[in-house]
């Protein structure tokens, strides 16, 4: 730094001299004006230096002033060195051109004279100083006497200021220039001078250590400064004299170009290049940059770095020496990662404002008193305190103590050795293993000998070799045992010695042990005899074994040499034909190196060498066996011997013994690492054994987690020390006091005790050798005896905490609890591996050591005890669960739960399940039982039908597998499910908000507005209504005018015929006068019945009537549940049935007349029109004109045939004449219908597997996308879901499909007839709505052999089938998808006459021509053939109004094109539908079975009344019916009638047939309902009902119902 | 005694809606109701409520004072559907329409006593940017089909919210027969004062 400094003085010298150079002349021209005067000549010290003499202007340099505001300041530290030499010149340079600008700008305030008040920021720096942190006081006092000092001598200025400098050092803190020096520095000249370079280091020193710090800092401060230069400034000039301000020029600020600004600076500074540093330059050379995260490493992010900052970094970088360490492998700068975590850690804090006010908020607790909850407490109904735990602390060996003497080290050396040996001894291993060798080899010997032996000579072999591998390795084993023995021995020995030189050595002896060794003495003969044989024996055994190893290499050996050989001769064969081949031509010689190597050739093993293997077992037997003759050592110790007393001991010794009795010990025992008790502290013995003998008596609450002790050491009286730590198991729960045997428990401690007498301390290296080498180092070591165990109370009971409590699932308990053995297993589990272990291991049974796992073994393998073959996975389960499974599931309680939480329908609504078991009716559940149990059964009762039955439990699992599959996707939600929000308007729109602002608010015509929708989630009973606005009707059968003919007074035909002609026109004159102007009439009345609540309108006249009301029924959820999948399986219908309402006279009495009425009010039912709910739900709302469907007998009643329209086609006409009424229906209010939920399924179900091609379902989708933004209410249908879920192109439907024969064989000529009966056959199949039997799923289409097997389906199945049929019977047919009344989105099929088009409607079929207005089909979406689709773009849809000729591409917008060819798609129907018939028998049943329940029903519903049946009338109309069925209803009527009132001249009849096809007898049972006939309450009443089921192929069933009610006339 | 063997159980919460912060928003309304599972079942009391529109006040909080009381009686067999109240603020926007600013949610307090609650409150995001501003501009701001959603966890990955202040709820909550049919919900301490006790020691 300080180098640095000197350097770079050439420079500060030459900015000095420049600054000297303009001072100096303003020094000289300051001069002469100067007046005495202290303010004054402070402030031209201050400023200008000293102004007389320059040669004394260098001490002055270094002058402190003496204030903040006057007097000469000493020289700043500058904060210049190399690196800031630049910026210190400019900015040095900046400053005084400040200073300047300063002081001319108070120069002419002055002029001006004006008191300018001072801006507030530029205060003095004495009333700053006040304020600075820095040098107040001692400022301010030398202030005082400074001002009278200042006149004073320069050298007293400069002895105060270096006073005053001392001080003001010792103030600031250090690196921070005070107040006056930060002023000179910008004031004073900065002349190089002797003393400069004196005072420099000094000042350098003090601040170049904080010089970097500072230099942010001196920054700001710098700026402070110029304020109070510029005060300074001011204040100087205030106090000149007016004349001054002449000898002050104002100059230009000097300016250096910014070129040689920036040459200069090249000089000096270091630019770092922005541009990308190559690779190679930042890694050593020739490696290869790395990339961690390639190889699969980990790698954090990288904090976000700038490219160009990166980039000037390592340029920077590389140019710093040692540069690359800044570099990692993979070339870039290292870094840590980010720390920067993504969100915050610290919860956010809301109450920030709150906060003052929630303290002072006053909340109202409780008291409550605490209750000592711990769960580690017994329970608190059990006394407590009742366990106990016994720890017996019988005693404390220190096996090495830091007071041990050397003698005491082997001393406890000894006794270790002895224990070992004692305990081999014990064992006695050698011995045991020499036993077993001898049997061993006696048991071979008896194998070789094969008379003894009863087993076959391979087993015997097998015996025998596994035996001598044993006797091998046992005789290792006690070989080694034998050597261990030894060892042992002479270390005991050797030990013992090592104690008897130290004993001799030191001449006193510490220890009391005593070594004897016993000589046992033996018989040399036999001694020498069994060694002898012993060795023979090995030798012999290692012989054979060399033996075997021989044969065996021999073996080896020839075999290869073998190979060798045949080798051999293949070479010298070899060789010889290369010789031949050499002599042949001889350039090739030489050149082919042999391909194979040459074997080696085997060598012989060489036979063993008896000898050597004698020499060799002799050596291992003197090494580890007792030599023959020699006496057997039996070491003893004893503590027989004498220690020598105190005084005949050196002092060293004395020392150490004063110093073990000073010494005490004592221990602590701690419960759960609370200390319950300790013992007396007693002295330590010489011998360093403490004896304690007490008994604790723990009485105890808690389960012990640990059982510590803590020994203690006391020395004197001072200090105690913690010894060490011992920690006791707890004991098992079997261990009770008595039966604990003592044991033994050692510790260590590692403190390092050093003494100065004999002791040889603890952790300190110590030696025996006299050198010091060897060393050893021991820690303080000792054992604890002791025995913990269970107290036995008084009655014998042991004191344990029960066992349940620490299972309870406690930490600590939890901590202790084997896993394996909370599962009522412990230890190892798998016995079977236990003994196969045992078995491989060849474990020796009759060693004592293996005795209680071979008695496990032995256990486990006779299967008396449970071995489980399962793992079992979450062992510790059993422990969580509350109850057991079975109680669970026991509980009613818990099951009503879960089917609810399941959504099993029969609960899925249920409301507060009761709390407890007993609350729950069993009956609860029989209903889903009963479901359940049913699910397999088939249930004849409902369905008469076994077919029917089936299908229908077919159709049951079907519905059930699509809802299962779809319960997910049921929970799946889309945005537009949560969120409303509005979509974004196009300009159209945006216009016509903007013009909706311009709009009236009371239009005069006013438009209707949507209701708002209800979600049906907040609905209850009688929220919802249905409203139906019946508004006219067209076309009602009128009574029929009495034909002339039956006009005859006959009493029969007359009362057969009254109720048609509804006039009792012989009675009553005004109605008779009306007949003669034949004026016909109906009084029509509306009723509309719903859930069995009936509603009807007024009566109106004519038939042509207009009603113009509005009904209102309620409607009723099933199961109060208004989800929406609930409603949209509503199948109940809307039955809007037409009456005539007939008044009759019953005045019995003509006499009468004249006075009274007496009438009674007949209904007679005309028609009716069925709308399902589900359509009204899906549609909201249902407005259009129906045609009403009219029994095909009408008995009394006829149409006006005053029809003008001629229709095209003949028979369609007559179809075609009906009565109409219209209608409008709705739901109040306005539910949401489930039009996303279909629209979701189906795009969930998009994704579902297809076996399409996927360029086909491509172009699917991007058909549908143009048509739908062209038209976007048209209906455009390319792909449909089949029944197992897939998509599937629609045109596959579409394939000629051979109708059933019965019916081609009907009207083998006439085609039209053909083609009506197959239509009829078509709708005769069950209709059957998808949206009702996949409730809320979607449209799935079957095929047709699928739908007539199932015998329902909806609008598409039956348009397919008839579509397909049509086909067959080769005409052009389509289908038609498109909307119509009241069905809403529905398939309709399209087929081609000679000259025109006809719509058919599959489920009721009819046909319409197409200019047809009473057309139910009221819009055309697409065409669909076998082969293309065909999209409407015409700008109509009415198929009044459209062309069907779907050749003309301008009209139809046709799927497959020239683009797109038809691909050929093979069609998903079946080849050929096969048709059975259907059985007679079974038909004839069920329609006696179903006239029977219509019976009974007509009774149930007359519960008042007597139901008479007049068997008679019934017979009549059972014959009549096949008629009926044959003709369809066409042209019987007028037979029918004439038939009747033959048989019944006496009755007034009334009644009718009804058609339908048969489902299910409910449908049945309310379409006679609905009719009303049992209504009827003359007391004389008779009904005739009569069924007949007409059977189709295929069990497709033609019901026919005629129910008639008979009133006898008198 | 028919309360010795109780059946159901009694939720009693009274409080209030005592305020809340919207830093944005001023002249803003509640509206509060109840979501509770099937085994519940009001028995006096109102669980819907609207509340007046309220104006920020002057002082630094600003905050919207409501004091909008809730006062709702609930018998129940079983606390699982434990009652969540609902709350959503409703405010003008700058062209005057009525628009959603805020929906919250929280659960009745299980333990009797006085609480305050803070709930945070928001409001669905628009998908767009574009909606955004045709959101703003035709002041229909996307809302929740129907506010119970928010006491619900099902179908709510799919929206995204922005959160726009908090409003402050007091409870006080009384239960009857709670701990008698075996729910323990008071504090740690009080599970010995039981109610059977106490009338013996009055009769003697």
């Amino acid at each position: 730094m300080l180098t640095k400094e000197f350097t770079e003085n050439d420079e500060d010298a030459q900015v000095r001299r420049q600054k000297k150079k303009s001072r100096a002349q303003r020094q000289q021209r300051k001069k002469q004006p100067r007046t005495p005067g202290p303010e004054e000549m402070v402030s031209e010290n201050c400023h200008v230096g000293p102004p007389l003499e320059p040669g004394e202007e260098k001490p002055d340099t270094h002058l402190l002033s003496t204030t903040a505001r006057r007097g000469p300041r000493s020289l700043p530290p500058v904060p210049s060195t190399s690196r800031t030499g630049f910026a210190e010149f400019s900015m040095r340079e900046r400053m005084r051109e400040k200073l300047q600008a300063a002081r001319s700008k108070a120069e002419s305030a002055l002029l001006q004279e004006i008191p300018t008040p001072r801006p507030r920021r530029l205060r003095s720096p004495s009333e700053r100083e006040s304020e600075t942190e820095f040098g107040t006081e001692p400022s301010k006092e030398i202030q005082g006497t400074q001002q009278e000092d200042d006149l004073k001598s320069y050298t007293r200025v400069k002895f105060h200021d270096s006073v005053r400098k001392l001080k003001s050092k010792s103030q600031a803190p250090p690196g921070f220039p005070s107040a006056e020096e930060a002023y000179n520095f910008f004031i004073f000249n900065f002349d190089p001078g002797p003393e400069e370079q004196e005072e420099k280091p000094t000042v350098i020193c003090r601040d170049g250590a904080n010089q970097e710090e500072e230099e942010g800092e001196e920054e700001a401060r710098r700026k402070e400064r110029e304020f109070q230069n510029g005060k300074d400034a001011e204040d100087f000039l205030l106090g000149l004299d007016p004349a001054a301000h002449n000898f002050v020029t104002v100059r230009a600020a000097e300016y250096e170009s910014t070129h040689i600004r920036l040459q200069k600076e090249k000089e000096v500074l270091f630019v770092p290049s922005r541009l990308t540093v190559p690779t190679y330059k930042k890694l050593p050379e020739n490696v290869q940059p790395r990339f961690l995260e390639d190889e699969g490493l980990y790698i954090g992010a990288r904090p976000e770095v700038a490219r160009n900052n990166q980039n000037i970094m390592e340029n920077r970088l590389l140019m710093q020496e040692s540069g690359r360490k800044w570099f990692g492998d993979d070339g870039r700068v290292l870094a840590l990662p980010s720390p920067i975590k993504p969100s915050p850690s610290r919860p956010p804090q809301f109450t920030q404002e709150l906060s003052n006010k929630a303290e002072l908020e006053t909340l109202y607790k409780k008291a409550t008193k605490y209750i000592h909850r711990h769960q580690h407490m017994i329970g608190s109904g059990d006394p407590p305190g009742n366990f106990q735990l016994d720890i017996d602390i019988s005693g404390l060996i220190f096996t090495h103590h830091p007071c041990f003497s050397r003698e005491h080290v082997l001393a406890s050396k000894l006794a270790q050795l002895y224990d070992q040996y004692l305990a081999r001894h014990q064992r006695n291993k050698a011995k045991f293993l020499t036993d077993k060798l001898q049997a061993l080899r006696n048991a071979v010997q008896t194998g070789l000998n094969p008379e003894k032996s009863h087993h076959s000579l391979d087993t015997t072999q097998t015996n025998i070799n596994e035996y001598k591998s044993e006797i091998r390795q046992t005789r290792k084993l006690r070989d080694a045992e034998q050597e261990k023995d030894r060892t042992l021995l002479k270390n005991i020995i050797k030990v013992w010695k090592e104690m008897k030189s130290l004993r001799e050595f030191q001449r006193f002896t510490n220890t009391p042990l005593k070594l004897v060794l016993r000589k046992e003495k033996v018989d040399q003969k036999a001694d020498e005899e069994a060694y002898e044989a012993e060795i023979q024996a090995e030798i012999n055994e290692l012989l054979e074994e060399h033996a075997e190893e021989y044969a065996q290499k021999m073996e080896e050996y020839k075999t290869s040499h073998q190979q060798w050989k045949a080798w051999k001769k293949a070479q010298r064969a070899k060789k010889k034909k290369n010789k031949q081949a050499a002599e042949e031509n001889p350039d090739e010689e030489g050149g082919e190196p042999f391909p194979e190597e040459e074997p080696v050739k085997p060598i012989p093993p060489e036979p063993t060498d008896t000898a050597i293997i004698e020499q060799q077992v002799r050596e291992r037997a003197v090494h580890s066996r007792r030599r023959p003759g020699e006496p057997k050592l039996v070491p003893e110790l004893t503590l027989a011997g004498n220690t020598t007393p105190n005084e005949q001991c050196p002092r060293v010794e004395v020392l150490r013994r004063e110093d073990v009795k000073r010494r005490s010990v004592y221990l602590k025992v701690l419960f759960n690492n609370k200390e319950v008790s300790r013992t007396v502290s007693r002295q330590l013995g010489a011998d360093f054994r403490v004896h304690f003998g007490q008994i604790f008596n723990l009485q105890i609450f808690n389960w012990p987690e640990s059982l510590t002790l803590q020994v203690y050491e006391t020395v004197g009286h001072s200090s105690t020390t913690l010894l060490a730590e011992v920690f006791l198991p707890i004991p098992e729960t079997t261990l009770v006091t008595g039966r604990a045997p003592i044991e033994e428990v050692e510790f260590s401690s590692s403190q390092h005790v050093t003494l100065d007498h004999e002791g040889v301390g603890s952790g300190v290296p110590f030696s025996f050798e006299a050198d010091g080498s060897n060393q050893l180092i021991l820690m303080t070591s000792g054992k604890v005896s002791h025995s913990v165990a269970w107290a036995i109370g008084e009655n014998g009971i042991p004191l344990i905490p029960p066992l349940s409590q620490q299972n309870i699932g406690f930490r600590s308990a939890l901590k202790r609890a084997d896993a394996i053995s909370s599962i009522g297993t412990s230890g190892l589990t798998d016995m079977k591996k236990l003994a196969k272990w045992a078995a491989e291991s060849k474990l020796d049974p009759n060693d004592p050591n293996n005795a209680p796992l071979m008695q496990l073994i032995s256990i486990a393998t006779s299967g008396e005890s449970y071995i489980p073959n399962f793992f079992r996975i979450e062992q510790l389960q059993q422990e969580f669960n509350f109850v057991s499974d079975e109680e669970l599931s026991r509980s009613k309680r818990f099951r009503l739960l879960s089917l609810r939480s399941q959504e099993v329908p029969e609960f899925r609504n249920y409301k507060q399940i009761p709390i407890y078991d007993r609350e729950i009716m069993e009956k609860v559940f029989q209903d889903y039982e009963k479901r359940l149990r049913d699910r397999n059964v088939i249930e004849t009762k409902d369905h008469l039908d076994a077919h029917r039955a089936t299908v229908a439990k077919y159709l049951q699992q079907v519905r059930e597998s699509v809802v299962n599959r779809f319960l997910l996707a049921k929970h799946h939600f889309l945005l537009t499910d949560l969120v409303a929000e509005e979509e974004v308007p196009n300009i159209s729109i945006l216009g016509l908000s903007l013009f909706k602002l311009a709009e009236q608010k009371r239009p005069l015509k006013p438009r209707r507005k949507g209701r708002k929708k209800v979600t049906a989630q907040n609905l209850s009973d009688g929220d919802i209504k249905l409203l139906v606005n019946i508004i006219r009707a067209y076309d009602i059968p009128v009574r029929k005018p009495i034909v002339s003919k039956f006009q005859q007074p006959s009493r029969s035909s007359r009362t057969f015929r009254e109720p048609h002609a509804a006039s009792p026109s012989a009675h009553s004159p005004a109605h008779s006068a009306d007949y003669p102007l034949s004026q016909v009439l109906v009084r029509p009345f509306v009723e509309v019945s719903f859930q069995r609540t009936i509603c009807h309108t007024t009566t109106a006249e004519g038939p042509n009537p207009s009603w113009n009301e509005e009904l209102e029924l309620p409607f009723r959820a099933p199961n109060e549940d208004y989800s929406t999948a609930s409603l949209q399986s509503v199948k109940d219908d809307v039955y809007i049935n037409i009456f005539d309402e007939v008044l009759y006279d019953v005045l019995e009495d003509d006499r009468e007349r004249g006075s009274g009425i007496h009438t009674r009010i007949e209904r007679h039912w005309l028609g009716c029109v069925k709308i399902p709910f589900s359509t009204i739900y899906f549609q909201t709302r249902i407005d259009g004109t129906f045609k009403i469907d009219i029994p095909p007998v009408l008995l009394g009643y006829s149409k006006e045939h005053n029809m003008i329209m001629e229709r095209g086609f003949d028979y369609a006409r007559s179809l075609s004449e009906g009565s109409y009424i219209t209608l409008f229906i709705t739901i109040e209010p306005q539910l949401v219908p489930a039009e996303p939920v279909r629209e979701k399924m189906s795009d969930m179900l998009k994704k579902f597997d297809s076996q399409e091609d996927e360029k086909l379902l491509q172009a699917t989708e991007k058909f549908q996308a143009e048509c739908a933004l062209k038209f976007p209410h048209r209906q455009c249908l390319t792909t449909v879901i089949d029944i197992s879920g897939k998509t599937v192109f629609i045109t596959r439907y579409l394939k000629p499909l051979n109708p059933p024969p019965e019916l081609l064989n009907v009207y083998p000529n006439n085609s039209q007839a053909t083609t009506e009966l197959v239509a009829r056959y078509v709708s005769l199949i069950p209709f059957l709505p998808d949206s009702v039997s996949f409730a809320g799923i979607c449209d799935l289409w079957s095929t047709s052999d699928q739908f007539l097997d199932l015998l329902a389906g909806d609008e598409e199945e039956h348009a397919v089938l008839l579509c397909n049929y049509f086909l067959s019977l080769g005409k052009k047919a389509w289908l038609v998808m498109g909307n119509a009344i009241p069905e809403g989105p529905t398939a309709y099929v399209l087929s081609r006459e000679k000259n025109h088009y006809l719509i058919w409607n599959p489920c009721s079929g009819h046909c319409y021509g197409q200019y047809d207005t009473f057309c139910p089909l009221k819009t055309v979406g697409c065409l669909i053939g076998p082969d293309n689709i065909w999209f409407n773009i015409q700008e109509h849809d009415s198929p009044l109004r459209i062309n069907f000729d779907v050749t003309k591409p301008k009209l139809w917008k046709s799927f497959f094109s020239r683009s797109l060819p038809y691909p050929g798609l093979s069609s998903v129907q079946p080849e050929e539908l096969i048709y059975q018939r259907t059985d007679k028998a079974a038909v004839a049943e069920l329609q006696d079975r179903i006239e029977k329940i219509l019976k009974e029903k007509i009774m149930d519903w007359r519960p008042r009344h007597l139901t008479r049946w007049n068997r008679y009338c019934t017979s009549t109309l059972r014959h009549f019916l096949p008629l009926l069925e044959s003709s369809q209803g066409d042209d019987v009527e007028e037979e029918h009638r004439a038939e009747l009132l033959k048989q019944l001249g006496d009755y007034r009849f009334s009644g009718f047939p009804l058609h339908m096809p048969y489902s299910e007898v409910k449908p049945l049972i309310e379409a006679v309902y609905s009719t009303g006939v049992h209504n009827i309450d003359v007391p004389n009443v008779e009904f005739a009902l009569a069924v007949y089921i007409h059977p189709y192929p295929k069990n497709v069933l033609s019901v026919w119902i005629y129910v008639a009610s008979l009133i006898r006339n008198r | 005694m028919a309360a010795a063997s109780p059946s159901v159980f009694l939720l009693m919460i009274n409080g209030q809606v005592e305020s809340a912060q919207f830093p944005e928003y001023d002249d803003l309304y509640c509206k509060y109701c109840f979501v509770y599972g099937q085994d519940w079942a009001p028995m006096a009391g109102l669980e819907e409520g609207i509340s007046q529109i309220a104006s920020k006040s002057q002082n630094v909080q600003r905050a919207l004072v409501w004091n909008f009381p809730i006062d709702v009686t609930f018998k129940s067999t079983n606390p699982y559907g434990w009652p969540q109240i609902v709350l959503s603020v409703y405010g003008p926007d700058v062209f005057g329409n009525d628009v959603v600013r805020g929906y919250g949610a929280v659960h009745v307090p299980f333990s009797p006593g006085r609480y305050k609650k803070t709930i945070p409150m928001f409001v669905p995001e628009s998908t767009s940017t574009l909606q955004k501003f045709t959101s703003w501009f035709m002041g229909r701001r996307p809302e929740y089909t129907d506010p119970k959603v928010v006491a619900q966890s099902e179908g709510r990955e799919v929206t995204r919210v922005r959160s726009q202040g908090f409003a402050t709820l007091i409870f006080n909550v009384v239960t009857k027969d709670l701990r008698k049919l075996g729910y323990d919900t008071g504090p740690a301490g009080t599970q010995n004062i039981l109610g059977p006790s106490l009338p013996q020691s009055n009769l003697q």
